[in-house]
């Protein structure tokens, strides 16, 4: 669970990051439910892409873990772990256990 | 931390890698460099990685050495190549995944990674390496030719990837010069090739960093997706 949070923590400092670029009525919610693409989403393709690059660097220095987010798993699933920050955060947390495992 | 820039030379080991860490060196750059072996000099702004440049695990925890050390990446030139001189008929599919997986996978490993560094500063300058051997479809040299070629296109395509960033991606294409890399080329192979450069002479590597300085220096933010080949070729 501690990890869990970290993750939280980490993909919600990223959040912030990336809405210090956005103007006010477009800042990405920090909700579980805040979808990260499609038409619902505040974030563009490229606004996407830097997010994913900011979360790992975060992961990087926060946890001490080299992972790469936009992996082959993370592309061919289904249901993309990028739909929302809440999938983006479980699929994080699955790719640090498998990388401290 | 001092405010050098911070450069990653690929292939450092030997031949034109070698040279480029000890020019930049000189230039004031703090520069990373790697090759599968270790490299017989040393200098106090040069760290060496003995890695493969296909490694994704191995070059993704050299770039996040670089990210925690100095927090940027300014330049990165993708020197790592190498070559393979055969006839089709007699190319073994060794030769081919090892020829594409270095020239190709490697370089657009670093591109990835690179730009993730330097995404965050909306700055940054890569430089690739091409061949004369593209444009003069060179027989003989048709793996490195393909894997050269193929950085041409990755190279224009990632400068309009990466033009909104900040980041400018260039290729150089150098003639031969007088490395590792053609040792087993015949003279009259060489000499062929020469007659077909606009200028017949083997290049120089002060002929190729020339090119390089004019890709990163910082007047040449309006430059992208462009490559120079040396010798009129």
């Amino acid at each position: 669970m501690a990890m869990e949070k970290q993750v939280e923590d980490l993909l919600f400092s990223a959040i912030d990051e990336i809405n210090e670029q956005l103007p006010d009525g477009h800042k990405v919610q920090k909700t579980m439910d805040t979808p990260l693409f499609g038409e619902n989403s505040v974030l563009d393709s490229l606004g996407l892409v830097n997010l994913i690059v900011n979360v790992e660097q975060k992961v990087q220095t926060g946890l001490n873990l080299v992972i790469t987010i936009a992996d082959e798993k993370a592309m061919s699933q289904r249901n993309s772990p990028f739909r929302t920050i809440g999938s983006l955060a479980q699929y994080i947390v699955t790719l640090v256990q498998e990388s401290t495992a | 931390m001092d405010d050098r820039q911070i450069m990653l030379i690929t292939g450092t080991r030997k031949g034109i890698g070698k040279y480029l860490v000890e020019y930049y060196v000189q230039k004031g750059y703090f520069v990373y460099g790697c090759s599968r072996s270790p490299v017989d000099f040393e200098y106090d702004t040069y760290r060496h990685y003995c890695l493969d440049v296909a490694d994704e695990q191995k070059v993704k925890q050299l770039f996040a050495d670089i990210g925690k050390t100095h927090q940027q990446l300014d330049v990165l030139i993708n020197n790592a190549g190498i070559a393979s001189m055969n006839h089709l008929l007699t190319t073994p599919m060794k030769t081919v995944t090892s020829i594409l997986s270095t020239n190709l996978v490697g370089t657009f490993l670093f591109c990835r990674e690179a730009a993730k560094l330097m995404l965050k500063r909306r700055n940054g300058r890569i430089v690739n390496f091409s061949t004369v051997a593209t444009p003069l479809k060179l027989h003989g040299e048709a793996v490195y030719a393909c894997s050269k070629a193929a950085i041409v296109n990755l190279t224009e395509i990632l400068a309009v990837e990466l033009g909104q960033f900040g980041i400018t991606i260039n290729a150089v294409g150098p003639t031969p010069t007088k490395t590792d890399l053609i040792r087993s080329v015949p003279q009259s192979k060489m000499d062929d090739l020469l007659h077909r450069q606009a200028i017949r002479r083997f290049g120089e590597f002060s002929d190729i960093s020339n090119v390089i300085d004019f890709f990163i220096k910082p007047e040449s933010d309006f430059v992208t997706g462009q490559v120079v080949y040396l010798g009129g070729v």
